[in-house]
């Protein structure tokens, strides 16, 4: 089965006074209808300019240099700027961050909700209103008739959420892009609001990427992973692998920050373990591996050449020299749990 | 946080649309409450002081100056809001592009706006109607096109922080297309400024009109306006205070009662203010 959505090899860069970064630089992933791939990475990795190039909605300053995009047989890179406006909403759509402010705060919720349904489909307003009231039904909300007449300023962020998703789920998209979905919310709403996106995406058959930087939710609600780190995806499985054997260093550091671990009371005064350093400036990339000044296990050849992702196992790609060739040869390294 | 609350506890706000309201009726009643026809001559009465008579005096034709007063507000009304109107629809249009597009576009609209900012207005208008009849018409128009800059900037201002709000792009993520997020979803998030630019406007097209109106160029007589009544009061201030008194007092009154107005609808659609 060819996949929904496959990205190769994408580069979106940005123009800027100093001088040319790349975003996303030579993504490649593909995703099935009906699987959700968590893309996970610290912020300013590129995860969010991923999901706007997806929806060809980059600001100003930047485009998308190379690559293709094909989704559902097509290259989206292709398409005219109203064919892509057709997509957007319709097959491809996307929730936001921050729910507080992705609401239109002078237009009544109902009228936001049916307003999706009417730019891909021709209906009188009426239907269209009913047809959000079911869809504010759809996710959870109790009285939808009652909701539609209130402004966004009325609900509470969850409840927004909520609405964020209805309108986004008002036209059946096939691929949804959740950017950070639960980041703004309490730790109870967000298992409310994964949950809630996995039965709409097993009931309509849908596609998710799931972004965000917390490796809690990708073990909740993902299948398949990426993990970014400064433009480029380091490593990618599932879900299983990831967290069973990562192998990149950067992503066993992000699973060892993990705080689970230490719930029990002797484990008080047990520092959280960090990556050192900062994600390099898009400006000034080491030269070779852009982990380079951070990771633990490092050699000196590492910086020489960039590594490439490579299957170090079945579905298992990693970019990382200790595994993926012998240029350079780490020694006193070995990922924490055993590989399979 | 609701507008009405927060207009109706502001005094001067509810005062300036009394103002308003009480100029509304005026001049939609105007031939039911003028006492005498505007136009009506009657030399054996000219420059009659105030009476009970004449509330306001007589002109120095003899017509009486209440009425037409009640008849010049009409005046004033109409060149206030279809001047403005005109402006406010210039202005959105290019501040909405302006703000929106952002680049060459916006460079362009905005030295063409600070091109037409260095003309002074006043000069222009007059420069303008004496090439024109100075009819009523040419007044609201000429008005309305040399008042639209001030709009066109706040507009632009407002677009441009409200573009990048995650609601424009969340609008453009379920595929709205760029005209349907300026009308539909930025501009009315822009209409607080608006409406206040044009409450203001108002008041200083009811201005310009009077001081056009004095001058002699702007509506003609015998047609009453508040400006040629002050002509005539002009011309005969040492007999006949009253031709110059009451026609001010009412371009005052009314510039103050749009300018509460506007202010008042700016306090209360503040959100900073609002608790």
């Amino acid at each position: 089965m060819p996949h929904l959505l496959e990205i190769i090899n994408l580069r979106t860069v940005f123009d800027t006074a100093k001088g040319r970064i790349s975003a996303v630089d030579g993504v490649t992933l593909s995703l099935n209808a009906g699987d959700t791939l968590g893309v996970v990475g610290e912020s300013g990795c590129g995860k969010t300019m991923l999901a706007l190039s997806i929806m060809n909605l980059i600001p100003a300053n930047g485009k998308i240099v190379s690559g293709e995009m094909i989704f559902a047989g097509k290259d989206l890179l292709k398409l005219s700027a109203e064919e892509m406006r057709r997509k957007r909403g319709s097959e491809i759509a996307m929730i936001f961050q921050e729910p507080m402010t992705s609401l239109n705060p002078v237009l009544r919720v109902g009228e936001q909700i049916a307003e999706a349904i009417r730019l891909h489909q021709k209906l009188p307003s009426k239907e269209a209103m009913i047809l959000s009231t079911a869809q504010l039904r759809e996710v959870g909300i109790d009285e939808p008739e009652k909701l539609v007449r209130d402004y966004p300023h009325q609900l509470s962020g969850g409840m927004r959420q909520r609405v964020m998703i209805a309108m986004a789920m008002s036209c059946h998209p096939q691929l949804l892009l959740a950017d950070e979905p639960t980041t703004a919310l309490d730790v109870t709403i967000q298992a409310q609001i994964l949950d809630l996106i996995s039965n709409l995406k097993e009931k309509n058959n849908m596609a998710v990427i799931l972004i965000t930087h917390d490796l809690g939710i990708i073990a909740r609600a993902a299948k398949n992973v990426a993990v970014m780190y400064a433009g480029k995806i380091v490593e990618t499985s599932t879900v299983e692998n990831i967290f069973d054997h990562p192998f990149h260093p950067y992503t066993l550091g992000l699973i060892e920050s993990m705080p689970a671990k230490y719930t029990a009371s002797s484990d008080r005064g047990i520092y959280l373990k960090t990556i050192p350093g900062n994600v390099p400036s898009l400006y000034n990339l080491p030269s070779g591996c852009r982990f380079f000044d951070r990771c633990t296990v490092a050699q000196k050849e590492c910086n020489k050449q960039e590594p490439i992702l490579t299957e170090v196992e079945q579905d298992h790609f990693v970019s990382c020299w200790k595994y993926t060739g012998n240029i350079p040869k780490h020694d006193g390294y070995e990922p924490q749990s055993k590989p399979r | 946080m609701n507008f009405w609350e927060t207009f109706y506890k502001n005094k001067l706000a509810i005062t300036g649309s009394g103002i308003v309201l009480l100029l509304f009726i005026v001049s939609l009643l105007a031939p039911l409450l003028a006492p005498y026809d505007p136009g009506q001559i009657d030399l054996k009465n000219v420059l009659a002081s105030p009476s009970w008579n004449n509330l306001f005096g007589t002109d120095q034709l003899g017509r009486d100056v209440l009425s037409r007063m009640i008849w010049g507000a009409r005046i004033s009304l109409k060149v206030g809001f279809a001047a403005t109107g005109l402006a406010i629809i210039i202005g959105a249009i290019l501040g909405a592009t302006a703000g929106y597009y952002g680049g060459w576009v916006d460079a362009v609209i905005m030295r063409f706006v600070d091109i037409m900012l260095c003309f002074p207005t006043f000069f222009l208008i007059l420069a303008v109607i004496a090439f024109l009849e100075p009819s009523i018409w040419n007044i609201m128009i000429i008005i309305g096109l040399t008042g639209w800059m001030g709009v066109t900037r706040l507009v632009r201002a407002d677009f441009i922080t409200l573009r990048e709000r995650d609601f424009v792009k969340a609008a453009r993520t379920i595929g709205a297309s760029d005209l349907r997020i300026i009308f539909v979803h930025i501009l009315p998030n822009a209409m607080a400024s608006i409406l206040v630019a044009a409450t203001l406007g108002i008041a200083g097209a009811i201005l310009t009109e009077s001081a056009l109106s004095f001058l002699g160029i702007g509506v003609q007589p015998p047609t009453p306006s508040w400006g040629n009544i002050l002509t005539a009061g002009k011309d005969n201030i040492d007999i006949a205070w009253w031709l110059s008194l009451y026609p001010g007092l009412a371009i005052l009154i009314t510039v103050v009662g749009y300018n509460l107005l506007g202010e008042g609808i700016r306090d209360s659609l503040d959100p900073r203010l609002i608790k």
